[in-house]
């Protein structure tokens, strides 16, 4: 089948043309229209229009078409503007929502020959980290379909999990690829803060949004970033720093690499067979000729206060503009101009929507705005200081992507302790706008559990090179969950 | 009067960039509501505000003439408020490290001089326009959305009305001689804000301010400021407070209204763009538009008064603008006596211009044909008289003094024999004004003359027709 294959054996079908683009998104197509029933990963599937560029790929004379990701079918996160394509956040406020404008990511996928074949479920504005907060739909692990696939970019990894597409993106403000990409058992990427163009991604936390491939393989994850990634005149925070060819530093090779580990990413909160899980794969490493020493991440422990001031404040200010007149949820019997703005923001936001802009709205407010938000800069900047501090000294940071396997249903955690360690895990890293990347590295009562490495600024090409290490020496990367097509 | 009076003024400046400071839609006036626009002016989720160079340039460029510090380092943060005609919720404005801080300009105002300092410029975009119908709608126009402005902040030096026009006025010369704007306040390119308050003499500590707006013209804040002067000053001379608060200047009555009290200060909660970085000045760029700056208004006043022997009163009105102080200064290139070029300026030239509502640049007149024609009543070609004949055409048709001289026949008469010729005629047929004159009635020598200018329509040489006048009576 089709969709049962690696990217690399669909493209030298491809090649050769002993399958066509389109058979391949009608393929997809099919798949996910039976997939989807149960795991619920799509807002919108994009069928005419997938069919449509397929055909113009096929057009294509072989000069003509492009590299390793030419015809491949991908997914995108509702957060990411498609023009023509219904954008909508997952949100109420968004729900009709089409862009009269292309995003800088989506047209570099379509420059690469992808193929989008639809929009991907999340928590409303990516607040959240269920997917259970989607306005639309509840997205279900494919791996046990009485749980959670994670979140924000819940919908992103399930589709990926479950086969339905090899690629697609997510969004990480606090850990939202990372964390999904572990509870669903695949590849996620954080890039550098700079690394890939926001231009088109609805604003959540703009200082620390960063658009990251999520995919089955190291190396198609590789690529993908590789074709996103770079200076972009529409985004001022894009980097110039020049993007490498990714794919060279899949090398293998790792020996003598320095590795370090904080002992807080192992310590309380963290479900034992998650902590199992990490040491086997830090043994690994170590096997692979690695070096690893314990480190301490002190500032790391104010992370969680720290992210949720600064994520909420730029939220606030960012989620001002959805104010019912230009464009979204309008309240067409309003009476007056407060009146669309009350019912506008009150009808067209949800739960946890509503909260982060009060929270946020509160912590920029005269006589918070010292205390909470000018604070949180200052411990934030301590944060990106204690990473720097660690990197003068080793080339990854590795811990737990989260500190336990996916969740149930409903369930909200309790345990303090819980939150905390899945907090102290993925948003330093947003906070000091370096990257990481989430790999699988094994399962916790048959769930999977991603190993995170973490990079300095602009190291992408390292985490790849570790990630890949790792994942060749491993088998946790072949394994496909129950729910995908086939099994 | 009690009390002292102190002003600060708030002035915002358009610049006139070719596109929007953070988007690439164009910045011009006149197109059809919402025509001017671009996803991210109409904060469409997902756009973000790209930084416009030539903005930054011009705001650097104001500062530098208004004698401020300019930034190493700037950023823009964002100031939040709801209201339809601001789309993001937020305006991008820079309130940590504005481009420009601690400037000043000096004054000239009822005889003596003053330094009003000024507290910042800063580089901020406009918001769109509301237009209220009748039906119980409003229509945004987002066109203005994202025009770049400077906000220039002065200190609390102002003390009189007069200080506060006079201000505007060289505030106004030295921002249209930078060439960032056209500084039309009835265009809105320039708008202005008073804050005012009272203090009795001799003490420190400020008085409650009022702020007041909607003040249309220089004269309007001239009078605005005066009348607001006079309210607060009736309210604390019958034992009243002052309350902090929004006013209105009414045209119409010449008083200032309430239009809204300020409870508490407004809460925009600042905070430092994200979407923008820092913006750093290195010494190449301050270098390159430090020289861009031409001689500012002061420099060529001094400039007028010591080598062109101008006096200080004429040396300030060609100031005022950089076009009629660029074409002064073309024309005296061109040959012409300063002060003859000065005079014409000021008089012929300024007084046709408002006659017909046109601008320098509107008309066919260039330096160098004014220069020529001027050159035409030093040598005594033409008389003044029958320059003005000459400016009407150079004016209204353009071309070449002497060409307009030789075809309609206005050279002058100098001419000693043709003149007495005409003199003996005029005399022959007056003979009673020559009585007249004799029995001492002077008066009749003007009669005299101006006969003998009509006779040759006006182009007699005037100084020669009174000598020879004289000296032909005096024979009879």
């Amino acid at each position: 089948m089709v969709v049962n294959k690696t990217a690399s054996e669909l493209q030298s079908l491809l090649h050769s043309r002993e399958l066509s683009v389109k058979e391949l998104t009608e393929a997809t197509l099919k798949n996910i229209k039976e997939t989807d029933k149960s795991i619920q990963a799509f807002l919108t599937v994009t069928e005419s229009e997938a069919l449509a560029a397929a055909e113009q790929l096929d057009n294509l004379s072989d000069d003509q078409r492009g590299g390793a990701l030419f015809g491949m079918p991908i997914g995108i996160k509702d957060n990411i503007i498609t023009q023509g394509i219904k954008t909508t956040c997952a949100s109420k406020m968004l729900e009709n929502f089409v862009p009269v404008y292309e995003g800088t990511v989506t047209e570099k996928v379509k420059e690469n020959g992808m193929v989008v074949v639809g929009k991907l479920n999340m928590d409303e504005f990516a607040m959240g980290s269920t997917t259970e907060h989607s306005a639309f739909q509840k997205t279900l692990n494919p791996w046990d379909l009485t749980r959670v696939p994670g979140g924000s970019s819940g919908g992103s990894a399930a589709a990926v999990a479950a086969g339905e597409v090899l690629f697609s993106l997510g969004t990480d403000t606090g850990g939202s690829v990372r964390q999904p990409a572990a509870f669903c058992g695949v590849v996620g990427m954080k890039p550098t803060y700079g690394r890939v163009s926001r231009s088109g991604l609805v604003a959540f936390g703009s200082s620390l949004d960063q658009i990251g491939p999520i995919t089955k393989t190291v190396e198609d994850n590789a690529m993908l970033l590789g074709a996103i990634a770079g200076a972009d005149y529409r985004d001022a925070s894009s980097s110039e720093k020049p993007v490498p060819d990714f794919k060279k530093s899949l090398t293998g090779d790792i020996k003598g690499l320095k590795v370090a580990v904080p002992a807080r990413y192992l310590g309380e909160g963290v479900q034992p067979e998650v902590r199992n899980a990490v040491k086997k794969a830090i043994g690994v490493l170590e096997s692979l000729g690695a070096h690893v020493d314990e480190v301490d991440l002190s500032y790391s422990r104010y992370a969680a206060p720290t992210y949720y001031v600064i994520s909420s404040a730029e939220a606030s200010s960012n989620l001002a503009r959805f104010d019912g007149i230009r464009y979204g949820y309008h309240p067409a019997d309003a009476k007056n101009l407060n009146e669309i703005y009350l019912r506008a923001r009150s009808e067209g936001f949800g739960e946890e929507v509503k909260k982060r802009v009060l929270y946020g709205t509160y912590a920029l407010s005269a006589g918070h705005h010292d205390d909470l938000y000018e604070r949180a800069q200052r411990v934030r900047a301590l944060i990106a200081q204690d990473f720097q501090s660690v990197f003068a000294d080793y080339d990854v940071i590795v811990g737990p992507t989260s500190a336990t396997n996916a969740y149930k249903l409903g369930e909200t955690i309790k345990d303090p302790l819980t939150l905390y360690a899945n907090d102290l895990l993925t948003t330093p890293v947003n906070l000091a706008g370096i990257p990481a990347i989430s790999v699988p590295c094994g399962f916790a009562e048959g769930l999977p559990v991603g190993l995170q490495i973490i990079g300095n600024h602009f190291e992408e090409a390292m985490l790849y090179k570790v990630a890949h290490a790792y994942e060749q020496a491993t088998e946790f990367h072949k394994q496909t969950p129950p729910a995908q097509e086939g099994n | 009067m009690n009390f002292e009076t102190i002003v600060g003024l708030e002035v915002h400046v358009e610049l006139k960039t070719d596109t929007k400071i953070f988007s690439p839609a164009p910045a011009h006036f006149g197109a059809a509501p919402n025509m001017n626009i671009h996803p991210t002016d109409l904060a469409y989720p997902g756009t973000l505000p790209t930084m416009n160079k030539q903005a930054i340039d011009f705001g650097m460029k104001a500062s530098m003439a208004l004698n401020c510090d300019v930034a190493r380092v700037m950023n823009f943060d964002r100031k939040h408020y709801f209201y339809p005609d601001n789309p993001k919720a937020y305006q991008i404005s820079q309130e940590d490290r504005p481009v420009g801080a601690n400037g000043w300009i000096e004054i000239e105002v009822d005889g003596y001089k003053k330094k009003i300092r000024i507290e910042r410029v800063h580089l901020e975009e406009d918001a769109g326009k509301l237009n209220h119908s009748d039906n119980g709608y409003s229509l945004v126009d987002l066109n203005r959305q994202g025009t770049p402005l400077i906000e220039i902040v002065t200190e609390a030096d102002i003390r009189t009305p007069n200080e506060a026009y006079a201000f505007l006025e060289k505030l106004k010369a030295i921002i249209q001689y930078t060439g960032v704007s056209d500084v039309r306040m009835e265009e809105g390119s320039l708008r202005c804000d008073a804050n005012i308050s009272l203090r009795p003499y001799g003490q420190e500590q400020f008085g409650t301010k009022t702020e007041l707006k909607n003040l249309n013209s220089f004269n309007f804040v001239r009078r605005g400021i005066a009348n607001e002067v006079e309210r607060q000053e009736k309210m604390l001379l019958a034992g009243e407070k002052i309350v902090q608060e929004t006013r209105r200047y009414d045209e119409a009555t010449g008083q200032t209204v309430l239009m809204r009290i300020k409870g508490s200060a407004n809460d925009y909660r600042f905070i430092n763009d994200p979407d923008l970085s820092d913006v750093v000045i290195d010494q190449d760029w301050m270098d390159r538009v430090r020289a861009e700056i031409p001689e500012l208004p002061d420099a060529r006043k001094a400039r007028y008064v010591s080598e062109l022997d101008l006096p200080a009163y004429d040396a300030h009105v060609l100031t005022l603008t950089k076009e009629m102080s660029d074409f002064f200064d073309e024309t005296v290139n061109a040959g012409a006596d300063a002060k003859l070029a000065s005079n014409w300026l000021m008089g012929e030239v300024s007084a046709y211009l408002n006659s017909a509502g046109k601008e320098l640049g509107d008309t066919p007149l260039t330096p160098a044909n004014l220069a020529s024609m001027i050159k035409l009543i030093s040598d005594g070609t033409i008389s003044s008289k029958i320059a003005k004949k000459v400016f009407k055409e150079l004016a209204e048709n353009g071309g070449d003094a002497a060409t307009i001289v030789k075809e309609k026949g206005l050279v002058q008469i100098s001419d000693e024999g043709t003149l007495r010729k005409v003199i003996g005629e005029i005399l022959d047929k007056n003979e009673q004004s020559i009585e007249d004159y004799k029995n001492g009635k002077d008066r009749a020598v003007g009669f005299l003359v101006g006969q003998v200018m009509k006779a040759t329509k006006g182009q007699a040489n005037p100084p020669m027709v009174n000598k020879l006048l004289l000296d032909e009576i005096s024979k009879r």
